[in-house]
């Protein structure tokens, strides 16, 4: 039986882990690849790298993070943040990344993630969404009473007036082997994954779906997969300042009738 | 040598550390002469099986897989690279595979896991439920975990299966016909079960 998966995620800038709170007030803790190996023996089931270098042409770090840890690590490794070429998928894919991960260019560029998936395979596209809650009074809802969410991009600064159950629907026929889905009123406040935002997404699309934002406790991993349908979680500051451990999270998780890998 | 044919199609990085961590060495070649006088030949793969089977024959190489392969050493596929020992896939109709084995390779659901609600691709860790005796899972317990990603699977017509994995339906995750073994999961990227069975491989003399 397939088990639900455990990703801890490390953003990256200038080639070293740093975790943002809300997307800001970073803290620099330490090597990415060093940081890996740590997550790969307590029993993560991928690692992901999210780099936030500001400037796109300052990439040299981030690939030389990627192919250290690729060459210590045995497991799949995602990496997003800045990609907006064909060339920077292959840069990234070459270096050791089994997935990447696509967000901002998938909405400047239509025909992106189709290229993207055509060209390398649909199982190393990911689409990243951060969407956010918009108030069902708003026109993005068309008049429903559950309000919707809508996509932001530039790491959450910019907002797309696009519908993000649409959008992850549309990114399911472009190609997309899966969606990192994460909500940025969650994000950073330990008070839970958006369920409704997450079992809306993971009913509509045949694509698994990550879980992101908001991850506190063990319960909200539970709630992620059985009440999100989730079919992995992610979580970053969690994990990354030792609240709390993969192994700890699994064995829980496993004592509640989760399907979990044991290491 | 350990030669992982290089046609365009698959991360081979990742492979060769996996063999390199084992104390193994390979080499990452599309030299037609290097494939042939290969001691154990690696055939990884993503994408689709067309692409596969096409890259295959442009890079010149496919020749050289025959080759070696009639001469009885050990050969190894992985992923899409076990998907194209078969004689073809309906992800790509009408393109042929190596048909060194007898079968086709299907869709994972034929319309059955959605119903489930489960996804395409089977993607994560899933386990595999081994035939006994199999010099590749030697050290590694039944039901192991390993790393897979893919919406294809073979649907053998002969009896070459030596590993069953279970999403909604069982399908065939791991085969051998003589000295041709081949995995649908990832072992360079399935940890310490991965890498043991990369390990088995290697040593093994046919």
């Amino acid at each position: 039986m397939l088990t639900k998966r455990i990703i801890p995620c490390l953003d990256i800038k200038d080639g070293r882990v740093v975790k943002g709170i809300n997307f800001v007030a970073l803290r620099d803790a330490g090597d990415p690849a060093d940081n890996a190996l740590i997550y790969d023996r307590e029993g993560a089931d991928e690692i992901v790298f999210l780099d936030i270098t500001a400037s796109s042409e300052q990439r040299s770090p981030l690939i030389d993070a990627v192919e250290r840890t690729a060459d210590a690590v045995f497991m799949p490794l995602t990496v997003g943040g800045g990609i907006k070429t064909l060339d920077d998928i292959k840069t990234l894919l070459r270096a050791g990344a089994d997935k990447v991960s696509i967000n901002t260019q998938a909405v400047l560029e239509p025909d992106f993630v189709k290229k993207a998936s055509y060209r390398f395979g649909a199982q190393c596209i990911v689409v990243a969404i951060d969407a956010k809650r918009v108030p069902p009074h708003l026109p993005l809802t068309k008049g429903g009473d559950r309000g919707a969410w809508e996509v932001y991009i530039y790491g959450g600064r910019k907002p797309t007036g696009i519908d993000a159950v649409e959008w992850a629907m549309r990114m399911e026929e472009a190609g997309a082997g899966e969606i990192l889905l994460t909500s940025i009123d969650r994000d950073g406040t330990k008070s839970g994954y958006d369920i409704e935002l997450t079992s809306e997404i993971a009913r509509k699309v045949g694509v698994p779906v990550i879980a992101s934002g908001g991850a506190g406790t063990m319960e909200h991993f539970y709630e992620g997969f059985v009440r999100g349908g989730a079919d992995a979680c992610l979580a970053a500051s969690l994990f990354h300042f030792r609240e709390l451990s993969i192994k700890e999270l699994k064995a829980y998780l496993s004592s509640k009738g989760v399907a979990v890998r044991m290491v | 040598m350990i030669v992982i044919v290089d046609y365009g199609m698959g991360n081979l990085r990742s492979v060769e550390k996996a063999i390199a961590s084992i104390g193994a060495s390979s080499v990452i070649s599309n030299d037609p002469d290097a494939i042939v006088k290969a001691d154990k030949l690696i055939i990884p793969g993503v994408g689709a099986f067309g692409d596969c089977m096409k890259n295959l024959r442009s890079y010149g190489v496919e020749d050289a897989v025959r080759q070696f392969i009639a001469k009885g050493r050990p050969a190894l596929g992985i992923c899409v690279g076990m998907q194209i020992l078969f004689e073809d896939g309906e992800e790509s109709p009408g393109i042929k595979g190596l048909g060194l084995m007898k079968g086709s390779v299907k869709r994972l659901d034929h319309g059955r896991l959605s119903v489930q609600g489960l996804k395409i691709p089977h993607m994560g860790w899933n386990t595999v439920r081994q035939a006994k005796g199999s010099f590749l899972f030697e050290g590694i317990a039944d039901k192991s975990y390993f790393y897979f990603v893919h919406s294809y699977c073979p649907a053998p017509l002969e009896d070459v299966a030596i590993g069953v994995t279970d999403y909604g339906v069982d399908f065939t995750s791991v085969v051998r016909k003589d000295n041709i073994v081949a995995t649908q999961f990832h072992p360079e990227k399935s940890q310490a079960n991965g890498l043991r069975l990369l390990s088995n491989f290697f040593r093994y003399r046919g």
